[in-house]
């Protein structure tokens, strides 16, 4: 029955193009020829243009908006303000994290350009000249932006409209501007180990607001059919069914009538998950009017009001034996969550999996506080490239290490590998209440060690410490916790954070298959596609992956936090794996053998020691649609829902060696090793480009991102003029490697990567910094490591001139 | 507001629209003429998602008014591939994996053009410098630094063998 009988199994294998190739992507295609069709690309008949008029102040009553001079503007169609939405009941909305958020200012602002109102017109032209002539009427209130006073007695009340209540969605709270106590871990046991220890250090570790900056903006085309009473909603959205979900709950819109199409997205990082008032206000704008609304947020707009990350104030305690065995560990946090809690993460983590703050190591006791408060600043919290508060963990957790590792005066590799959690104590329960799947810690540092001449580059700094040189290496050993996540501990809205596939595979042999995550630049149409491929032997070339389509894609819970491998890849495969089910059904009826006969070889089912006797997954999927066995229906299409039983736990050994100049305070990055293992590698070429990606964007954390506020709340530095942007020649050159540990518990053993260089990078390079004034006696030195910051360290020690 | 009458050649064919005197090149192009290809960034000279060729120079279309253009030559991305053949940087671009989510990727190609035509064999470290005003948050430079070598290369050989 098989055309291609003289292909050896490796020549079949080679053609489906499957896992661990490194297939070039099919996206680019359309990206290079400029052919990708964005939010800002859409351009639908009669459509008009929105956009905001914004508060100067960050903390201010509005007394009044006149918008008649606006109205009369030539072009400009209509103004909306929370009056107008009131009467909707959407002037507010309810926030991923129990809270509510004003979708236009309501009587009061709470941060700096926040959105007043709406401006609508025929163009974007039109809209900013509307803008202008907005009149607000502003009484200015005393503002808070240092969260360490957020819950001192008399702190000015920001949030007056939830002041009363007990809680805000997240547990009890004990002050108006506060939303939330969490704790993890043993208290008494942690108190005990602290008073019995040999050894303790403690240090103030602050992750400082940042903001991932994707190239494209956040924006969005909303377009309601008066007729049919449905809404198209196309967004640069990672999540579209759950801003479907949402949308129907806010709207009051039966989501049979809601279709949310999430075209090419420019970037996310985290930044495309909320929900935004321009989409709120974009949907309104065409219920009212009855044309299509676009929205493009401004690059300022973006810096400055959607989605920011971090903003973590850290104190960090070790206790530990003589010799640096950790015995205790505390973290208490103060989280600055800016005006409205609006964080988008599993419900129940108010802290996201900040308790993976053990990191990679045998911590036998601990106990994490953190309070959320809020500031006269931006909402947000959980973006940029991290799975929910990880990144704040993983670096308290390498900081501390090199901490302790100066205490008691060893070296900053070997405090790692004492205190590593060994690869025979795989699955390990953390005292923090979590279950690692899967790794090899001591290995992994082993072979970065090797690779950068370790031993040698310490000799060299001794060198150049005898000399007066500033030189510094940075070790990171993280373990990254990704894939949200199981159904008994993750969900958004109450929904569970499953992943979803569908496949169709058609009569002539190719097959469509249709996914509930987005990709906002990974290359899921590729990586999909060579799963599949090997699952069903059909070739990846010959397989059609399409996201983005609430109409048409099951319902998935989206793309961020590392999770589409993890979750959406497992339900890829396991779809794949119910197709060769009923495959083999209808092949051993074409064989006329029975099941138990047959054996899958790459492309086919062969009849066990009859090698020629085979059936083709082409032959078989015309015969799934011409020529089934008795009581098997017609087609081959599945879908598959895939609840994770745990998370994945990804983790890498990176080592930086920097040069610092004293005079200066210039760093120069002389090199950075990143070995990363995440499992079983599905396309190669497209994990090392994630990890250069992830890198920059931790470089760029590192080095010089900062969004800073002014005593009077005033946002200084939200362009790419002011905020850091790394360019081709500040970016360092990335040397990647890798081991391969599977996760025992996923389909494939794949753990996903796209987040762990930034987890991992971010301490590398600051421990490299710190480690180049070691020597010194300087234990830490604030983020971002600018030349300024820096030289004003050089300075303090005398050693600038 | 009173509209201009602009001409101009685009990529190769003469284009025509009318503009107001504060009309962007990067919004007549996109918007008026339909070519989507070039991108907005940051609508402040920073990422160069914008980069199109303005008679033989590379600009950033969001800080030129499209009336600056009048008369003048404009290369935007979709105009790099000639008689359905992808230029060799697009070619490389894909090849290399110089790129992710592909927003910056047009005004890279058209950037990484000429700065081929400038200097066709230029070093990592000259690659580097000339794409420094153009932005990638998603591939850290290092595969497109490839790529437009590999290209250069590949230009310098065709050349050759011509
Ligand atoms: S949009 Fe022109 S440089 Fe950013
Ligand atoms: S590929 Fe995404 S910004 Fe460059």
């Amino acid at each position: 029955m098989s055309e291609t009988k003289t292909e050896t199994a490796a020549e079949r294998e080679a053609a489906l193009g499957g896992i661990g190739c490194d297939k070039r992507r099919k996206e680019d295609a359309r990206f290079i020829r400029g052919q990708g069709n964005y939010i800002d690309d859409i351009k639908l008949p009669n459509m008009v243009f929105g956009d905001f008029v914004r508060s100067p102040y960050a903390h201010a009553r509005i007394k009044s908006i006149d918008a008649e001079k606006a109205k009369a503007v030539p072009g400009v169609i209509a103004v909306l303000t929370a009056a107008d939405l009131k009467p909707l009941n959407l002037h507010w909305m309810p926030t991923l994290a129990g809270d509510t958020q004003a979708v236009l200012a309501d009587e009061k602002v709470h941060f700096q350009n926040q959105e007043v109102a709406f401006v609508i017109a025929e163009d974007r032209y039109a809209a900013a000249d509307g803008i202008q002539l907005v009149d607000v009427d502003y009484e200015e209130l005393p503002v808070l932006i240092d969260p360490k006073k957020a819950l001192e007695d008399g702190a000015p009340i920001l949030r007056e409209d939830v002041k009363d209540k007990d809680e805000v969605g997240q547990g009890p709270r004990r002050h108006p501007n506060h939303i939330f106590n969490w704790q993890s871990g043993d208290k008494d046991a942690t108190d005990k180990a602290f008073a019995g220890a040999q050894v303790t250090v403690k240090e103030e570790i602050f992750y400082q607001r940042v903001h991932p900056a994707p190239i494209e903006t956040c924006g969005c085309v909303a377009s309601m059919d008066a007729v049919s009473g449905r809404l198209t909603l196309y967004g640069t959205f990672q999540a579209p069914h759950v801003v479907r979900t949402i949308v129907s709950l806010i709207a009051g819109l039966p989501e049979s009538k809601i279709r949310v199409i999430s075209p090419d997205v420019g970037g996310g990082f985290g930044n495309k998950v909320g929900a935004y008032p321009g989409y709120v206000c974009a949907i309104v704008g065409s219920i009212v009017l009855g044309r299509p609304v676009k929205w493009i947020e401004s690059r300022i707009d973006n810096i400055s009001t959607t989605a920011f990350a971090r903003d973590y104030h850290m104190t960090g305690e070790l206790a530990a034996d003589k010799d640096g065995k950790i015995t205790g560990l505390r973290a208490n946090v103060l989280a600055d969550h800016g005006a409205f809690n609006t964080h988008a993460q599993p419900m129940k983590w108010p802290a996201g999996f900040f308790n993976i703050v053990t990191g990679s190591y045998d911590v036998p006791t601990a106990h994490v506080t953190v309070d959320g408060v809020y500031t006269n600043k931006a909402p947000g919290g959980v973006s940029y490239r991290c799975s929910f508060r990880v990144t704040e963990a993983a670096y308290l957790i390498e900081r501390m290490l090199d901490v302790l590792a100066q205490k008691i005066g060893v070296d900053k590799a070997e405090i790692r590998l004492r205190n590593f959690i060994k690869p025979e104590q795989f699955p390990y329960n953390s005292c923090l209440g979590w279950e690692y799947d899967s790794g090899d810690y001591p290995a992994a540092l082993k072979q970065a060690m090797k690779a950068v001449g370790y031993e040698d580059l310490r000799k060299e700094q001794a060198e150049k410490r005898a000399r007066g040189e500033l030189m510094g290496i940075g070790i990171a050993t993280f373990t990254e916790i990704v894939g949200a996540g199981p159904s008994r501990n993750c969900d958004i809205l109450g929904i569970k954070m499953f992943e979803s596939c569908e496949i169709r595979v058609h009569p002539t042999g190719s097959a469509t298959a249709r996914l509930g995550t987005k990709s906002t630049g990974q290359g899921h149409e590729t990586t999909y596609a060579q799963i599949i491929a090997t699952e069903i032997g059909i070739p990846s070339d010959l397989i059609t992956v399409e996201e983005g389509d609430t109409d048409t894609a099951p319902y998935g819970l989206g793309t961020y936090g590392s999770r589409t491998t993890p979750v959406g890849a497992a339900a890829a495969a396991r779809a794949g794996r119910k197709i060769r089910e009923k495959a083999k059904k209808i092949a051993a009826h074409m064989l006329e053998v029975s099941e138990n006969d047959l054996e899958w070889d790459v492309d086919r089912f062969t009849v066990k020691g009859v090698p020629d006797l085979s059936a083709t997954m082409k032959d078989i999927a015309m015969a799934a649609y011409s020529n089934l066995p008795e009581g098997l229906e017609h087609g081959l299409e599945v879908v598959d829902y895939y609840d994770p039983p745990n998370m994945t736990y990804p983790f890498g050994a990176y080592i930086c060696v920097v040069d610092v100049n004293r005079h200066t305070g210039e760093i120069s990055v002389r090199s950075f090793y990143a070995l990363d293992d995440c499992g079983t590698r599905i396309n190669p070429m497209i994990i090392e480009g994630q990890v250069h990606g992830g890198l920059t964007e931790a470089f760029g954390i590192a080095m010089g991102q900062e969004i800073v506020y002014d005593d009077m709340g005033n946002v200084l530095g939200a362009s790419f003029l002011d905020y850091f942007m790394p360019t081709a020649v500040e970016t360092p050159h990335w040397e990647t490697d890798h081991t391969v540990t599977p996760s025992p518990h996923h389909p494939l053993g794949a753990k996903g990567v796209g987040e762990s260089p930034n987890v991992g990078g971010v301490p590398a390079f600051s421990n490299a910094v710190v480690d180049a004034f070691a020597h010194l006696g300087v234990t830490h030195m604030p983020m971002p490591h600018a030349a300024w910051r820096v030289w004003q360290t050089c300075h303090e020690l005398g050693i600038d001139k | 507001m009173a509209k201009t009458d602009i001409k101009l050649t685009v990529n190769g064919q003469e284009a025509a629209g009318s503009v107001e005197p504060r009309t962007l090149l990067i919004h007549f192009l996109r918007e008026q003429l339909g070519l989507t290809g070039s991108h907005i960034g940051c609508e402040t000279s920073h990422c160069g998602a914008c980069t199109v060729d303005l008679n033989g120079k590379s600009v950033k279309s969001c800080t030129v008014f499209a009336v600056q253009a009048d008369g003048g030559e404009v290369l935007t991305v979709e105009g790099l591939a000639q008689g359905g053949e992808l230029h060799p940087l697009q070619a490389a671009f894909a090849e290399d994996h110089g790129l992710q989510c592909g927003f910056c990727t047009p005004g890279m190609l058209v950037r990484a053009h000429r700065l081929l035509q400038e200097n066709p064999d230029p070093s990592d470290a000259e690659v580097r410098v000339g794409i420094s005003g153009n932005l990638c948050r998603c591939t850290g430079y290092q595969n497109i630094v490839k790529a437009i070598r590999n290209a250069a290369q590949a230009m310098r050989e065709k050349e050759a063998a011509q």
